[in-house]
């Protein structure tokens, strides 16, 4: 499990961005690209490299009322995903 | 007929022109000539029309995309448009000025390619003395730039044995990202298969090593890895399918579902010099006529993957069955599939050399 003062960023190169056409967040990096979902997008959207994983949680715990331990494992699977993929830093 | 998804990519290839003369290019036996290319405001437009269609990543290619003085100009105003640039490059053209010019007009990422990590027989593979240096040299300087890096080596029988050195060099320079793809056997692939197909044992080690290689660099290098078809059981999706994911731009403005696809007969590929992108991509025949599952025959129309590999490469279909329409001959399925077997046996006798370049008027008038 990856520690709560972890703060991810977005992989070298690898852009998040809205896509008028598609309506749709899309997760640009190099020769590959993701298409992320809902939860995803929101998690995303808070990683901007100063935040910590633990203020990831929190906030997405406090904003979607939900119990905490359940939300940190998500974000902690999701970002580990993405992380193999070289999307993400942790 | 249905309205397409908009393409996700845009393969922009500049130029055929290339210092390289690699025997396993993907650019067609029939290279156009430098008067015949794009001028600048052609490729500013489709940029705009990628950008409106909904493209959101543009690979910058050729031959060598570097070879065309305007590249920062198209960088730029891909950057401009919010799409992804790539450069597909060998580096043997790219020194500090190109590169910064570059950086300035907001590239994102560079593909470096190796063709071996042995000097002697990387320039012998490439054709070109001296290119070893250079593309050290190139990928210096974008390391030094920040630039994400990937590394592309094409293996095959006569470098794969320098894989676990080139997963290395990959390490050694800072790349994000290292390509290991075995040759694809169409075009000038096609044509020096028997000197390129590699025995089934170097396969297996080749895979096992990339296996290794990406639990050792876990989270922080990434390795694709591209195998042949001619040991496959079941077909690559060609392109994530025909028309579904890519569009493909040649350097005289011909719009192809894929680079290979001038090779199918009876199919009337359009320009983007008299139509625009989104009426090529939304509803031209020749993007209409392999897209979806609708032209399936037997065993692809049947079967439960035929929306996951799209029934395979067309270009290899014609070329190893006499039909586009077939099922791609990788697959086990095919009745076609043992004219694979057949060339990995004819390859295994073979003579290691005597590569046919890829050279403007090389190709030969009687394919193999």
């Amino acid at each position: 499990m990856t520690p709560d003062d972890t703060v991810p960023a977005l992989g070298r190169g690898v852009k998040f961005r809205f896509d008028a056409v598609r309506q749709a967040w899309v997760l640009l990096a190099p020769e590959r690209l993701f298409m992320p979902d809902e939860q995803a997008v929101e998690i995303l959207k808070l990683v901007d490299g100063v935040r910590s994983l633990g203020a990831i949680v929190d906030d997405l715990a406090g904003r979607f009322n939900a119990p905490r331990d359940l939300v940190a494992r998500d974000v902690a699977t999701m970002l580990a995903g993405l992380a193999d993929k070289g999307a993400i830093s942790l | 007929m249905s309205v397409p998804e908009p393409p996700m990519g845009l393969l922009a290839e500049l130029t055929h022109r290339c210092p390289l003369q690699c025997p396993y290019c993907s650019n067609p036996l029939e290279l156009e000539r430098a008067a015949g290319e794009l001028d600048t405001a052609t490729w500013l437009r489709v940029l705009d029309e990628a950008a409106e269609l909904g493209v959101l990543q543009v690979h910058f290619s050729g031959g060598e995309p570097t070879a065309r003085r305007d590249l920062p100009d198209l960088v730029r105003h891909a950057a401009k448009r919010q799409l992804y640039s790539n450069l597909i490059t060998s580096g043997v053209l790219l020194d500090e000025r190109l590169l910064a010019a570059l950086v300035e007009a907001g590239l994102d990422h560079v593909q470096l390619s190796f063709q071996d990590v042995e000097t002697a027989n990387a320039e012998r593979i490439g054709g070109m003395v001296g290119a070893q240096a250079k593309k050290r040299a190139a990928a210096a300087l974008i390391q030094r730039a920040g630039l994400p890096l990937t590394l592309n080596f094409v293996i095959h029988r006569q470098n794969v044995e320098h894989l676990p050195a080139m997963i290395a060099l990959g390490a050694e320079l800072g790349a994000e990202r290292i390509e290991v793809a075995h040759v694809q056997y169409y075009g000038w692939g096609l044509v020096n298969r028997d000197r390129l197909l590699p025995g089934r044992d170097q396969l297996e080690a080749a895979t096992a090593e990339v296996e290794a290689a990406r639990a050792r660099f876990k989270g922080r290098m990434v390795i694709d890895y591209v195998t042949p078809d001619y040991y496959a059981e079941r077909p690559k999706a060609c392109m994530g399918g025909w028309g579904r994911r890519f569009i493909n731009i040649t350097p005289t403005g011909k719009a192809l579902p894929c680079h290979a696809a001038e090779t199918l007969p009876g199919l009337n590929f359009p320009s983007v010099r008299d139509e625009s992108l989104a009426a090529i991509w939304r509803s031209s025949p020749a993007f209409e006529r392999y897209r979806g599952t609708g032209w399936m025959a037997e065993p692809c129309r049947s079967c439960d993957r035929r929306e996951v590999d799209w029934g395979g490469c067309r270009c290899q279909a014609l070329a190893l069955t006499g039909d586009a329409a077939n099922t791609d001959p990788a697959c086990a399925l095919s009745p076609h599939h043992p004219t694979m077997q057949a060339a990995i046996t004819a390859a295994d006798r073979s003579p290691a050399s005597d590569f046919v370049y890829r050279r403007i008027g090389a190709a030969p008038t009687v394919r193999a």
